[in-house]
């Protein structure tokens, strides 16, 4: 029977100066155990329900110690059990005190029998009370969960199960270990191992195994690995391992640094599309068409609450909710544009004074309705599974995919109106009102209707804006402040009425207050920006992309 | 930077606003009632937050007139809106004081917005229940802070974090204003007084409703990757929460990994929340709706019966204004007036229950003696109570680990009656700050 202990060192919280044993777990023979599992007749309890009181109790302590006996009995259904408890889906029927894996299907729960795993009627959420589980738990379970996931058929359930186990392995595991890694086909599951092996070796590992592992930890950015090296540095004993450790150290600081690097950039370069995301409509509306819209961050917003009642309307299809609240928001921000054209600036082109108090008013309005109507409360939009976690490119960079969506999010909508501007009948008769009304006129075109599309235009650019900043914070009545005055300052940083201009202008500010960021801080970061912004305004007083030509002194 | 400028104008206009409805609450003064102001903000910025503790104090209000009012007159309750403006507070108070001539207001969040009324409640005489935890250096005749101190939040959870999770390197991250900057100078002073190297010490700013938590996190993530265990201790407001919690999930910075505890998130904050991302996090206060205790179940029924849904939380701050009232009925009762001075007295060492089954006492100093507990995040946006202290801890005006503040002590029963004896030097100063 294959047995194997596995000493935590549970660095957490006792870190190196103990290597007390802390924790025995005897897992393994759960592999080998199914006859055991095959006498239990259906009749007798599982070992889930015989510890159900105690699963369920008040005390954090007699809880951890239920669950260890769980792991312990050995029964093969443990894993799906432990998942379920750290899914949170681990539920006791209050009618007969059973426990149930319990799913939120709408508005009521459906259940499992969790020992059998046949569907049982679906309850109310008042018929169930949930097995809370906290921090410590937690730990507690991916650590079960991942011993017993090393011998998973599936390599990527190894992999990820190795990775937990990376620096918390004792000595005592190490020889299965090192037979696992000589068995293993999985390159990758081999590597990662390999990676385990080699921070145990340089810390506890003989003379042989700290050279071999010296050897692979050279030019490897894994984090767990350069602390030991570190304190390989610090404590080996012969001179030389302690040189070729610390050299081992700056090799790796040297190019994380540079991978720091590349990171930033990439911080600068997700702002800055979120900037131009937030920006390009008011790039229309203001650059275009001269209108100062204070309004334009209300237009995001109803954009972000347009997402948030999509939401609501088709709970159960979260992950496609953002292609269906796409067009709508373009459609509700856009219609509610073409409303503010028709009823008031229409009335007042060529007063800008009096459109800038007016579009303020507006804002206003459009943050009280929502107050009075909505809630002023935020209001939760969910992200769907796509939009969360990162794409690990190497141990010491990962993009994060709201931001790598975002970015090409940003890209899109800029390709799409550009080709709207450059190459439509629509978008040349925007740019002929937009030049010269008069001449416009005078060749057909009806200027009036022209004005309300492209303000609708803008507007329902917004509105996609709001799907994209949804995703970012918060939705709330004050969504569209924090964006307007960054709205304003990109567009006349970057040239008023030059689509260009603004996408330039956006990326050079995200970027630009990104590498500033780590030196002075988030806060004076955006002192300087503004400086910066102001001193070049009045160097250039028509931004990076001047309008040339005879419109330019229109 | 802009934005607050903005925020600013924003504010003016809704100043105007304000002014022009303003005046709802006024009613006529009638000899059988005793006014009872509220003075908390039903627009702007703040109205996230206020507006619940105006609905709370209308509760309140409301249930002790059905068990027959105060002194045999009816409560009548006079609401203001001071529209998040922080000036705009002080005309209120003083209108509240003056004209409506209230025996008692409860109000303010921001600490701004309280240093802007102190001096119209100390000039009329008139006293103020402040309900949310503040950064204390500060003591009033007038005011009476039911929300937590600094060693009746912060320090605790602090605690917490180095004896049962066991963090060594420390990250107090907050958003740039007098709250954060004053808490993480005390935190400072403290975790170095245990032992903590400066090194092993990360302070961040950010400003109001910061969104952009990229390179913060990346740089936690670094230095928490340390090999010592690391927690962030967050002082960051309202808004800029959610993003801030929705990029450590992003970038792979787990509870488990890096626990950030918070002062400024409860129940109402995270009810509009997504709260997936949030799960396995901490907060210290003194209150959990989740306390379980049969004072607890019934205001909570109270209140979803009073707001008429079932949906609607309760918070550390409404139990404070729970706390405020029942002690100021208390006070008056036992002076039999509402006599600013004999209340202000009358009220030193009143106990009233508090929601989490005990009872808080209304010290000298003018702060209350709480329980605090420790919660973690679940995904139903309640707290799991981890831990809590063993006994009530008293409020303290003055920091004892600031080196100007550490000498100074507050009292304000009668012959001594100074917010800020120094001990050393046996004198009054006399002034606030």
């Amino acid at each position: 029977m294959l047995s194997v202990i596995f000493t935590w060192k549970t660095k957490n919280l006792c870190l190196r100066r103990c290597s007390s044993t802390l924790l025995f777990i005897g897992l393994f023979y759960i592999s080998t155990v199914p006859v055991l599992a095959q006498t239990l007749t259906e009749a007798s309890v599982s070992p889930l329900q015989s510890l159900a009181e105690n699963l369920t109790s008040k005390k954090k302590d007699i809880r951890i110690q239920a669950i260890d006996e769980l792991a312990a009995s050995g029964d093969e259904r443990v894993g799906v059990w432990l998942n379920a408890l750290l899914e949170g889906q681990l539920y006791k029927r209050k009618s007969d005190g059973v426990i149930v894996i319990a799913k939120k299907s709408g508005k009521l729960y459906a259940l499992t029998d969790a020992d059998t795993n046949v569907p049982l009627e679906e309850v109310k959420k008042r018929a169930l009370s949930k097995i809370s589980i906290n921090n410590a738990i937690r730990t507690k379970l991916r650590g079960l969960l991942s011993i017993l996931s090393l011998k998973n058929p599936d390599p990527e359930k190894r992999e990820a199960a190795i990775t937990q186990l990376v620096g918390k392995v004792g000595i005592d595991a190490m020889p299965s270990i090192r037979d696992m890694y000589e068995t293993e086909t999985d390159a990758r599951v081999k590597q990662q191992l390999r990676l385990l092996i080699s921070v145990h070796d340089l810390d506890n590992g003989d003379s042989q195994q700290q050279a071999d592992a010296l050897a692979y930890a050279d030019g490897n950015m894994n984090q767990s690995l350069i602390n030991a090296l570190r304190t390989l540095s610090l404590q080996a004993e012969d001179d030389s391992t302690r040189a070729l450790a610390s050299e081992l150290v700056e090799k790796a600081e040297v190019k994380l640094k540079w991978y720091a690097r590349v990171e930033t950039v990439f911080f600068g370069i997700s702002l800055g599309s979120v900037l131009v995301v937030a920006a390009i409509g008011l790039a229309i509306t203001f650059g275009v068409m001269g209108v100062i819209n204070m309004a334009h961050g209300e237009l995001i917003m109803l954009g972000a609450y347009t997402t948030y009642f999509i939401q609501r309307l088709f709970p159960n299809t979260i992950e496609y909710s953002l292609f269906m609240a796409i067009p709508a928001a373009f459609l509700v921000s856009g219609f509610v544009g073409i409303l503010i054209e028709r009823g008031v600036i229409k009335h007042l082109y060529g007063r800008p004074l009096e459109t800038l108090l007016a579009t303020f008013g507006i804002s206003l309005m459009l943050q009280q309705l929502v107050r009075t109507f909505v809630s002023s409360q935020n209001v939760a939009v969910i992200n769907p599974s796509w939009m969360s976690g990162s794409w690990v490119v190497n141990p010491a960079l990962s993009l994060t995919l709201n931001r790598l969506i975002i970015i090409g999010f940003c890209l899109l909508v800029f390709a799409l109106l550009l080709l709207l501007f450059n190459r439509s009948g629509f978008g040349l008769q925007m740019r002929a009102v937009a030049q010269n009304r008069e001449m416009a006129r005078a060749m057909g075109i009806r200027s009036s209707r022209v004005d309300a599309l492209t303000f609708g235009l803008g507007s329902g650019i917004a509105g996609i804006a709001g799907v994209a900043l949804s995703q970012l914070g918060n939705v709330g009545p004050n969504l569209g402040q924090n964006y307007i005055i960054d709205s304003f300052m990109v567009v006349v940083f970057g040239g008023v009425g030059n689509l260009w201009g603004t996408l330039v202008a956006g990326m050079t500010l995200g970027i630009a207050n990104k590498v500033v960021e780590p030196w002075f801080g988030a806060v004076i970061a955006k002192v300087l920006i503004l400086v910066f912004i102001i001193i070049f305004i009045q160097h250039r007083p028509r931004g990076l992309f001047p309008q040339r030509g005879r419109a330019a002194e229109g | 930077m802009i934005t607050e400028k903005l925020n600013l104008k924003l504010n003016g206009s809704a100043l105007l606003l304000a002014l022009s409805l303003g005046s709802s609450g006024t009613a006529f003064a009638q000899d059988d009632t005793i006014k009872v102001g509220v003075l908390h903000s039903l627009s702007g910025t703040m109205a996230i937050s206020e507006t619940t503790l105006k609905d709370t104090m209308l509760m309140l209000i409301d249930e002790q007139n059905k068990k027959g009012g105060l002194l045999g007159k009816k409560l009548e309750a006079v609401v203001v809106d001071p529209a998040s403006d922080w000036p705009l507070f002080a005309e209120k108070a003083r209108e509240l004081v003056e004209i409506e001539g209230v025996a008692a207001t409860f109000g303010c969040w921001t600490s701004v917005s309280r240093k802007s009324v102190l001096p119209v409640f100390e000039e009329l005489n008139s006293p103020l229940f402040y309900p949310v935890q503040y950064e204390g250096e500060e003591s009033s005749k007038n005011v009476f802070y039911t929300g937590a101190a600094p060693n009746q939040q912060a320090i605790p959870a602090v605690d917490y974090l180095m004896d049962e999770i066991g963090a060594e390197r420390w990250i107090l991250a907050g958003t740039d204003y007098v709250y954060p900057r004053t808490t993480n100078k005390i935190l400072e002073a403290y975790l170095m007084g245990k032992g903590v190297s400066a090194d092993d010490i990360m302070i961040n700013y950010t400003p109001f409703g910061h969104s952009d938590w990229q390179s913060i996190v990346s740089e936690i993530k670094k230095f928490g990757s340390a090999g010592k265990k690391t927690a962030v201790v967050s002082t960051v407001n309202g808004d800029a929460n959610v993003p801030f919690y929705k990029e450590l999930a992003n970038q792979g910075v787990s509870a488990e990994d890096i626990p950030v505890i918070a002062f400024s998130v409860g129940e109402e904050e995270l009810s509009g929340f997504d709260t997936e991302p949030l799960v396995g996090h901490l907060a210290a206060w003194n209150y959990f709706m989740s306390v379980v205790d049969e004072t607890n179940d019934e205001f909570i029924e109270a209140w979803q019966a009073f707001i008429g849904s079932e949906d609607r939380v309760t918070n550390d701050p409404m139990e404070a204004h729970y706390i405020g009232f029942n002690m100021w009925v208390k006070a008056v009762e036992k002076a039999g007036t509402i006599d600013a001075d004999a209340v202000e007295q009358a009220i030193i060492g009143v106990s009233v229950p508090n929601l989490s089954g005990g009872y808080s006492t209304m010290m000298p100093n003018h702060h209350i003696t709480k329980p605090v507990l420790i919660g973690e995040i679940q995904d139903d946006g309640q707290f799991d109570i981890v831990w809590e202290t063993s006994g009530l801890v008293a409020g303290d005006a003055w920091s004892d680990f600031l080196p100007d503040s550490a000498s100074l002590i507050s009292d304000w029963r009668a012959p001594m009656a100074c917010g800020n004896f120094d001990v050393s030097k046996g004198t009054c100063s006399g002034q606030n700050l």
